[in-house]
Order: C-alpha cells, then structure tokens, then sequence
C-alpha cells in the first residue's frame, strides 16, 4: 500500500483553463480574504454598536441586544449560511426574492457569506467589546460624567479609546477565525480556498498534496495576520496606560 | 414558491430523530471525552520541560488551530484510509464510513481546543500544590491524577462544557463528507422533496433550543461554583 505523491501536480494546468493548480489555489486564497476582509467591517461595526448598546443602563435596548447575540451565537454557522442562502430570499417579497436568486453566480454566493459571516462574528465582536468596556474601573465613566462629558462624548472620548486597546489581542483571534470560517462558505458555491482544494483533489486525485497546499497557504495568511497586529498592538499603545503583555494568549 | 408545506417536518421527524440527532449526540459525546482525554494529555505535553514533548504537542496544537475544521474534516477523511491500511498492513487503503472519520477528525481536532482550557486549568492550581505532592513522596503521575488534575477539571468545568457547545454546534460541518447527522437528514430530506426553507428553519430552531439551553445551564452551573469558592 502506498501513496503516490506528485507534487509537480501544482504546476500543471487545472481543468477549468485558468492556470496552473497553483493558481487556482492562490485564486481561492483570494475570494478567502475578499469574504473575510469584508465580513469583517460588517463584524466590527455591528459588533461594536451591539456591545456598546449592551452597557448602557436603558434595560430595553440591553435586552434587545442579548437577543440578538443568543440568536446568533447558539444557531451552527452551515445552518446560518444555509438560512440566507436558501430561506431568506424566499421570505422577502417575491420580486426581491427573485432580484436575489438572479445574481451572477459566484457573487450570490459572495454577497451571502459576506453577510452571514458579518452578522456570525458581529455577535462574538459584541461580546469582546461587552467584555472590554465592563473590564475598565467604574471611576472612568464616573470621572467622564463627573467633568460634564454626556454619555456619548463619555464613550467616544474615555471609555471606547481605553476598551478597544485592551480587547486588541481577541479580536486578533476572531479576525483569523472570521477567515478560517469563510471556508464554511463553499457549501453554498464559493470558490474560496478550501473548496478549491476540495475540487482540486476531485479533478487531480492527489488529495494530500492540495490540502497540504491550501494548509500551507491558511499558515502563511495567519503568520501575516499576527505580525499585523502585533504592529498594530505597539502603534496603539499609549505608554504607562495598559501594559501590553508580551506572548502569553 | 407560493405555500409552505410544514407538514413534512412532521412526516421526517423519525428519520430526523433517530438517524440524524443520534449521529449527532453520539459524535458530540465520543469526541468530548475522546477530546477531553487527549486534550489533557497534550496540556500536559505542553508544560512539560522536556522539549521533545513540548515542541511537538505545540506544534500540533498551533496547527490544528490555525486552519479551517471543514479543510481539517476533509484531511482526515482521505487519510484515515491510509492510516488504518498502514496499521492493519494491508494492501490497500481501508474502508472507513463516515461516522469513524467523524469521530476521529473531531476527536483529534477538539483536543486542541480541550488542550488550551486544560493548560489554562493546570496552570490555575497553586505551585505549592505540586512541591507537596512531591514532597509527599508521590511521582508525577500520582501528583498529576490525584492532586493537579482535579482541581484543574473542576476550575474549568465551565469552560469545558462552553467548548462541548461549540463541538456540538460544529458536528453540523460533517455534512461536507455527507454524513447523515442532525443537518444531513434535513438536508437530505429538504432536497428530495424540495422543502429547503421548511427544513432548514426546523433545523435552526432545534440547533437553537438545545444550545440556548445548555448554555443557559451552563451559567448556572458557574454561578453555583463561584458561590462556593
């Protein structure tokens, strides 16, 4: 029994005539980042409001943001991307149903995982920015207060600078999840690395070189994301304020 | 598509039940004590001071870690073929169904995740838990299982059942090997009769009771605990 590498496969064209293997999964890596990139802008902006709405003292609008978080944290992501994909078109009015369902083919899949994604990691954005707010000492927010700031001006001036800085390091981990979970996207027709690799090993039959391929490439892309934000932890910094640690997790 | 037909939920919730929440359960539970075991084993691995143990389990750890479970699901189905044909020195590649593959992959792809809590967990007890142990005369097993290990499980019981959680929401993937769990009846269902909106709402809203209701009693469960400590 053996197994027979071919690692040249890499090199030689795909059957879909748009290059060599290689390119096709560097093409993959491409629609990854695209979806995850903006997925998360969606993250981070809803995310940020929701987890902000979460500390305020009007009991509604922290109700209304707690469902919204169990809504999206306790449904599995496949079945998430499933309900925009196959059951929200059909709940909207027929005519905008249809508009939907008639979009150029890989950017109706692009445009639901772009927003699935968004709204999944928006929760877990939420709860670190929840988390980051309360972690900060009461006498900030009292001390905002106390020099006539108004709530608003308290959070942007005071509370947000200081909450972002401290939940730096998680939201690295949620941006780098936010890309490995973009691959849940090719079950609904993304062409994005890991379904990539999939139809790479149907056509070539050398599966363990084109997961090892786009393992390679996930590797690559979260080494870059780290370096990334380890610049971004030191440029933000402000000295003396919150000791950034060094290593740890 | 003018009218829903939720009768069909009705009709499939035998195969839905005892087919597909079955797989489900079964692969959560199996992989969460498959995990769990070694998880803790890797923990240890980790935080020990031999480098051929530590660099390993780290490296292991760092790169299950680092890429997507769909990508992973789909390394180990073609590779525990290889794998158990090797083992069992046959010719060729072995047969292995869906739900082995399954509880393989997910066993050894949580026990990442089970390692880092049980680190965190291991570390969370006292130094001088583990000087007296040793200077008790017992070895590092003995001091390990029954000293360290203890109170490290009940520090992060909590933690452990949040990640059982996300184990049980992610058995959903296997359906990119079409295994037949919970959301690969319903989608097996939704196509044959051409239900989709019908089965995949059901599906969400089961998927929602029994995580909201574990997480929910998994909140209780730490209030009880920080109550007591």
């Amino acid at each position: 029994m053996g197994y027979h590498w071919n690692w040249s496969i890499l090199f030689q064209p795909e059957p879909g005539g748009t290059g060599t293997y290689l390119h096709f999964l560097l093409g993959g890596l491409v629609w990854t980042l695209a979806t995850a990139l903006s997925a998360w802008v969606i993250a981070l902006a809803v995310g940020s409001v929701v987890g902000t709405l979460r500390t305020t003292a009007n009991p509604w609008v922290v109700r209304a943001g707690n469902f919204y978080v169990e809504i999206f944290r306790n449904i599995p992501l496949i079945v998430q991307m499933f309900l925009w994909f196959f059951v929200f078109p059909e709940l909207l009015p027929v005519k905008w149903g249809d508009a939907i369902k008639q979009i150029t083919p890989p950017w109706g899949s692009y445009y639901t995982a772009v927003l699935c994604l968004g709204v999944f990691t928006s929760v877990r954005v939420a709860e670190q920015v929840r988390a980051g707010i309360q972690s900060l000492p009461r006498g900030q927010r009292m001390a905002a207060t106390a020099m006539g700031l108004t709530q608003a001006q308290a959070y942007r001036f005071v509370i947000l600078p200081q909450a972002f800085r401290i939940i730096l390091p998680p939201l690295t981990s949620e941006f780098m999840n936010i890309i490995k979970n973009s691959s849940v996207a090719y079950t609904i027709g993304l062409a994005e690395l890991t379904g990539r690799s999939r139809a790479m090993q149907e056509f070539s039959f050398q599966p363990f070189e084109a997961f090892a391929a786009a393992t390679t490439l996930y590797l690559i892309t979260n080494v870059v994301v780290v370096l990334g934000m380890r610049w971004l932890e030191r440029r933000v910094r402000v000295p003396g304020l919150i000791a950034v640690e060094a290593g740890g997790h | 598509m003018g009218g829903f037909d939720w009768e069909v939920i009705q009709r499939s919730l035998p195969y839905l039940f005892k087919t597909g929440m079955t797989f489900t359960v079964e692969l959560t539970l199996i992989a969460m004590v498959g995990g769990i075991f070694f998880g803790t084993l890797l923990a240890m691995m980790r935080l020990s001071s031999h480098k051929y143990l530590s660099i390993p389990a780290g490296a292991y750890v760092n790169l299950m870690r680092s890429i997507p479970l769909v990508l992973v699901i789909f390394w180990f189905f073609f590779l525990v073929p290889y794998i158990g044909g090797w083992v069992t020195r046959s010719s060729s590649p072995i047969q292995v169904g869906a739900f082995a593959s399954a509880v393989i992959t997910f066993t050894m792809f949580e026990a990442t995740y089970y390692c880092e809590i049980m680190r965190a967990g291991i570390q969370s007890v006292a130094r001088g838990q583990v000087w007296s142990g040793y200077a008790l005369g017992l070895n590092y097993w003995q001091t390990m299982g029954h000293i360290v290990l203890p109170q490290a499980f009940r520090n992060m019981v909590p933690v452990l059942l949040t990640q059982t959680i996300i184990l049980f929401q992610d058995t959903s993937l296997v359906y990119v090997i079409s295994a037949t769990d919970f959301m690969g009846a319903a989608s097996k269902i939704a196509n044959r009769d051409y239900r989709l909106v019908e089965m995949y709402s059901f599906v969400a809203v089961v998927y929602f009771a029994i995580s909201f209701s574990l997480s929910y009693f998994v909140k209780r469960l730490q209030v009880k605990i920080a109550v007591i400590r």
